[in-house]
């Protein structure tokens, strides 16, 4: 029974990750019916960023001598990593979706995954291909709780998931272009007509989703202490299958989904065999696709002609 | 007397690829026919994977897993058929030659099941689906291979003989295949199938309004390009003399992709130069290996944006060099 209960928290904090990645992803489907492929590698560079930013805050320093990273640069290193990830799927956006938006479904996508691939390889040219470990900007504290034990840094993930995606709910709720992109996933040529700056709206979209990724990213360089470039193809695909499972195009079904991967990840390592570990998430998706394709918490749309 | 002229034909070929392959050996160096054998293997996987991404509209960024599970089939039987079939018929080149041939046929026909199997559930849903699935049917298909410890596991599999497979493939069994295949596809393509598949892609739900029964021709064009794949798979493990799982990874279904992209989605002949100029372009960049992909990618990109049809489009070569009329093209854009 420890063990399970062992295996339910570490499935939460990887499941949590998950559903920030998830989130981009169906913020992305939800609005141009594009699965953005290079999601998964936005989140490997906002994880770099995040190992590159704490070098310039000195965090060498602070590991010498022992002492902690304070608080301030650890929150300073994650807003750095959002900051540029936003920037980075900005971009993407602008100079390689932008052009082909109008264009049949193939050819976005395929632009998609030549961009996913660019940013994997020019990663491992600027990076380097080897693994690198993750700088601690959290200090790790175990404590026991009735027999399981529990990490600081499992809660801090599961804590700042959760804060972030409270944030988000608020922005695509309450304000403006949440509204905005609220209308644009149910009709964007509707949302045009009445006066809404679609490219503006679509800009916001993929900084909010790529600022959540690199959140991710840098809860994964935490949860999982070494980083390499190619980290974003697998993370980024169970995340896709996260959003599926959830129902894609549907924020709260993104978390769902992603908590319910990460649960049956960690449940599959734990009681079959960690070899399988990463074979579930697939079963899972043919599994969704046959039986519920719109997923758990989607909505069923009839495409018109 | 249709069929006397068909077996004609079909025996006048294989002559001229015997002839040629005679010339093959004799006058080319090993690095020569290394890079033209490749080209023949090239063109089964892009006409192949062109039939599902091109004609049909469905996209698979995982064919590697197909041709991963052609060549350890193939390999796999090959190794097996081996010992009872030279003893049934002898050694030499007609047991060599029975024995190649069915493995190569079962390899496929296992990719083509395994096609079925990834196709089924993810065609009945919109086409994007089948990008993921496929991709992640690639990878997990690549880990099976690599825990399977009676196909050698991570080492990969080399056959019963010390030495490795036994090197079957040569220029006549490539190009007899590459012909037959480039033959079955075109067939297919210009066939009333091949017109709904090509309609499938042009508008599935119009398409649907017309009867025309998508998801079964959706799979069914997909079975048949993973079972090409897997043909393909078969020839390159008996290139090789052996067949380990690295050989398989995503980077080989981007390849792919790249040689019908380049070529023109849709269009057989330009997959067919698409196979042909990775085949060379592979060897000319031996010595930028760490910056192929980066380029790939780059030129994946530029051509969606500058030309999303590729170099042909879907037109066929003799279209520009008969200078038809565009009537008489197939889809058209």
């Amino acid at each position: 029974m420890t063990q399970f209960f062992q295996q339910i928290i570490n499935g939460l904090s990887l499941g949590s990750i998950y559903a920030l990645i998830a989130l981009g992803y169906t913020m992305v489907y939800g609005i141009l019916k594009l699965i953005n492929f290079a999601h998964g590698e936005v989140f490997m560079v906002g994880a770099y960023t995040g190992l590159y930013a704490a070098g310039a805050l000195g965090i060498d320093a602070y590991e010498a001598s022992g002492r902690a990273f304070p608080l301030y640069l650890a929150l300073a290193v994650l807003v750095a990593a959002m900051a540029a990830a936003a920037l980075l799927g900005v971009l993407i956006e602008f100079l390689a979706y932008r052009p082909v938006r109008t264009a049949p479904r193939l050819t976005p996508l395929i632009t998609a995954i030549g961009v996913s691939l660019f940013l994997q390889n020019a990663g491992m040219l600027v990076f380097s291909p080897n693994p690198q470990r993750y700088p601690a900007i959290l200090r790790e504290v175990r404590f026991e709780l009735f027999g399981v034990i529990v990490t600081n840094i499992k809660l801090t993930i599961f804590g700042v998931a959760l804060a972030l995606m409270f944030g988000l709910h608020l922005l695509v709720q309450k304000t403006w272009t949440g509204r905005a992109m609220r209308a644009l996933s149910f009709n964007i040529d509707a949302a045009k007509l009445m006066g809404i700056d679609t490219n503006r709206v679509i800009r916001s979209t993929f900084a909010i989703g790529s600022a959540l990724a690199a959140a991710g990213g840098i809860l994964f360089g935490l949860d999982q202490i070494t980083i390499n470039p190619l980290m974003g193809v697998l993370t980024g695909l169970k995340a896709f299958v996260a959003a599926v499972l959830g129902g894609i195009g549907s924020i709260p079904g993104a978390v769902v989904g992603g908590l319910l991967i990460g649960l049956a990840e960690q449940l599959t390592a734990g009681y079959l065999s960690p070899a399988y570990r990463d074979a579930i998430t697939f079963v899972i998706l043919i599994a969704i696709l046959l039986l519920k394709p719109e997923g758990l918490l989607g909505v069923v749309r009839v495409e018109k002609v | 007397m249709r069929a006397l002229i068909r077996a004609a034909t079909i025996a006048g070929v294989l002559l001229v690829i015997y002839l040629l392959q005679l010339g093959f050996e004799s006058s080319l160096n090993d690095y020569v026919q290394r890079i033209v054998l490749l080209s023949g293997i090239n063109i089964i996987l892009a006409v192949g994977l062109n039939l599902i991404n091109g004609t049909t509209g469905q996209f698979s960024i995982g064919h590697a897993g197909f041709m991963a599970v052609g060549a350890y089939g193939a390999a796999y039987l090959g190794a097996k058929l081996a010992p009872p079939l030279h003893s049934l018929l002898g050694p030499g080149a007609l047991a060599n030659g029975v024995i190649f041939n069915i493995a190569l046929l079962m390899g496929g026909l296992f990719a083509g099941i395994s096609g079925l199997i990834v196709g089924m559930p993810s065609l009945r849903l919109r086409g994007d689906y089948l990008a993921v699935v496929t991709l992640g049917f690639g990878e997990i298909i690549r880990i099976l291979f690599n825990n399977a410890s009676f196909l050698g596991a991570a080492t990969g599999y080399f056959g019963d003989d010390p030495s490795g497979l036994p090197a079957y493939t040569n220029f006549f069994w490539v190009f007899a295949w590459v012909t037959a295949i480039v033959v079955l596809i075109h067939n297919l393509t210009f066939s009333q199938t091949g017109r709904s598949l090509i309609a499938i892609r042009e508008d599935e739900i119009a398409a649907e309004a017309m009867a025309t029964p998508t998801t079964r021709l959706k799979v069914t064009a997909f079975a048949i390009s993973a079972a090409t794949a897997g043909i393909a798979g078969g020839l390159f493990a008996h290139m090789q003399a052996g067949v380990r799982p690295e050989d398989f990874r995503f980077e080989k279904s981007i390849d792919m992709i790249v040689m019908i992209i380049v070529g023109g989605l849709g269009s057989i002949s330009g997959a067919i130069l698409g196979g042909i100029f990775l085949a060379v372009s592979l060897e000319l960049m031996r010595d930028l290996q760490q910056y192929r992909l980066v380029l790939y990618a780059l030129l994946l990109i530029v051509i969606m944006i500058v030309r999303p049809q590729g170099l042909l489009g879907s037109r066929e070569l003799h279209h520009f060099l008969r200078r038809r009329p565009k009537s008489g093209t197939v889809g058209g854009a």
